[in-house]
């Protein structure tokens, strides 16, 4: 059983959050966060489709310029590329960055790599025969590729995009080191102003923020059941 | 002139030669059934005359005009070329009537009105009136087969192949498969029938061709070839299918 003493450590840690404007303050970083992982899943996705094409193609200079550039999104850690990204172009090249302008060139380089790699997976997945009856009825093979194929290949791709979606949003959590003010460093700064006066809120905040992340993700996976339910 | 003509053709696929100098003709209405063994060459003859495969020697002519080895073009000689494969090549994310119409109305720029019942007309001929919008995984091979003629003949193709369409159904699917193909026979469709179906061959075939190593090893009447072969590897390739009675 809980003792009073800890359920009231609670309670306070709670009244932490409804204290000021706190929960909006966590809200409008939640934003921050979903703002980013938008912006970098939608130029992903875009970008994604079209690496991909190009990664289905036979010349092996391209392919293996592909694979050097998937491979390098893949190794390095996103906190790197981050750094690289803000720091690195300053020193290098003078082009100075905002936090967020570097966190979103990294997750959209990042993104559009994986999902690059899924669109091929995809692609490749489909059997040539498909390709073969659609020139059997005299389509051009960019009518093939328009109406036979890519249908096909986006129908696979759903819930496999959504899974690299999920896992987009909840590495923005890093851009905090680039100076990106988004939830959990607002949710810090929540803890650290009551650390006197409620020690326990951290429990709290971190409730709400996991709630925030759990929320988020699961709006999208809702999305992709509802998406994948109306094409069958 | 003949509607087809294959002219001296050889294909290899890394050095090893599929068809070997070729060639024979096919008149407007004739129905001509190729035999053979399996790895004969059969099959890729089909696919070099519907340009899904290229040639190394020779040439085949539609209607007097060259279309094998096109390049920018061959979408538009194809459109004069229905073909039908083993597999059931459906478009799995179309229904039917979607799959039949896509042809016409994309590559051909036809009206989709008058397709559509053009469509439904055939549907209902093959027996399959009901099943417009059914999508492809509803439906038996027998009635997947029957739907992927109907497709290949709303393009209004001159000539028609069909590469070994029962073999990958069970058995009791390939009669309602083999009737459709008969009356389209009988209605004098042009059409290249590549089968193992001796008995539907001997029955639908005005011409029979046995091929054997990427050769006509024979060619005749399915009278001649099936009760009097001239040639040995015609009697031997017969005789498969043969069972004497052991009582």
């Amino acid at each position: 059983m809980l003792s009073s003493e800890t359920i009231s450590a609670i309670t306070q840690a709670f009244s932490v959050l409804f204290m000021g404007r706190n929960f909006v303050r966590l809200l409008g970083g939640l934003w921050v966060t979903v703002w980013i992982a938008l912006v970098s899943v939608l130029f992903s996705i875009v970008l994604g489709i079209i690496f991909g094409m190009i990664m289905t193609l036979k010349n092996p200079v391209i392919k293996a310029i592909c694979k050097v550039y998937l491979e390098i999104m893949r190794i390095m850690p996103q906190l790197v590329l981050l750094f690289l990204a803000y720091y690195g172009l300053t020193r290098m090249f003078g082009i100075s960055l905002s936090g967020e302008a570097a966190s979103i060139l990294v997750f959209t380089l990042w993104g559009t790599a994986e999902m690059g790699d899924l669109v091929r997976g995809a692609l490749q997945s489909i059997p040539s025969h498909q390709y073969e009856s659609g020139r059997a009825i005299g389509l051009t093979e960019k009518q093939i590729f328009v109406f036979i194929i890519m249908p096909q290949a986006l129908k696979g791709l759903i819930p496999l995009s959504m899974n690299l979606i999920t896992r987009m949003i909840k590495t923005t959590s890093l851009v905090v080191f680039v100076g990106v003010i988004e939830v959990v460093k607002i949710g810090q700064q929540i803890i650290e102003g009551n650390r006197l006066t409620v020690p326990s809120s951290s429990i709290a905040v971190y409730f709400v923020i996991f709630f925030m992340y759990f929320f988020v993700c699961w709006i999208l996976s809702l999305l992709a059941r509802f998406i994948e339910k109306k094409q069958k | 002139m003949a509607l087809l003509e294959i002219k001296n053709i050889s294909k290899d696929f890394d050095g090893n030669s599929i068809i070997q100098n070729m060639s024979f003709s096919v008149e407007k209405g004739e129905v001509i059934v190729i035999l053979g063994p399996s790895g004969c060459g059969k099959s890729t003859l089909l696919r070099c005359i519907n340009g899904l495969e290229t040639i190394q020697q020779g040439e085949i002519l539609l209607d007097g005009e060259v279309i094998s080895n096109r390049k920018k073009d061959m979408h538009l000689i194809r459109q004069k070329i229905g073909m039908v494969f083993q597999s059931y090549d459906l478009f799995p994310h179309y229904n039917v009537l979607k799959n039949i119409l896509l042809g016409p109305v994309k590559a051909q720029k036809r009206d989709k009105a008058e397709v559509t019942l053009e469509a439904e007309q055939w549907l209902s001929k093959v027996g399959l009136s009901d099943k417009e919008y059914a999508y492809p995984r509803q439906l038996s091979g027998g009635q997947k087969q029957r739907v992927a003629i109907v497709r290949a003949l709303c393009m209004h193709p001159e000539i028609m192949l069909f590469d070994e369409v029962t073999a990958a159904l069970d058995p009791e699917m390939v009669r309602e498969v083999l009737d459709v193909m008969m009356n389209l026979a009988k209605e004098g469709k042009t059409m290249l029938i590549v089968t193992h179906q001796m008995s539907f061959a001997r029955a639908v075939a005005d011409k029979v061709l046995f091929l054997d190593k990427g050769e006509i090893v024979e060619q005749g009447t399915p009278s001649e070839f099936f009760d009097h072969p001239s040639t040995e590897r015609g009697q031997k390739f017969l005789d498969n299918f043969q069972f004497e009675s052991r009582h």
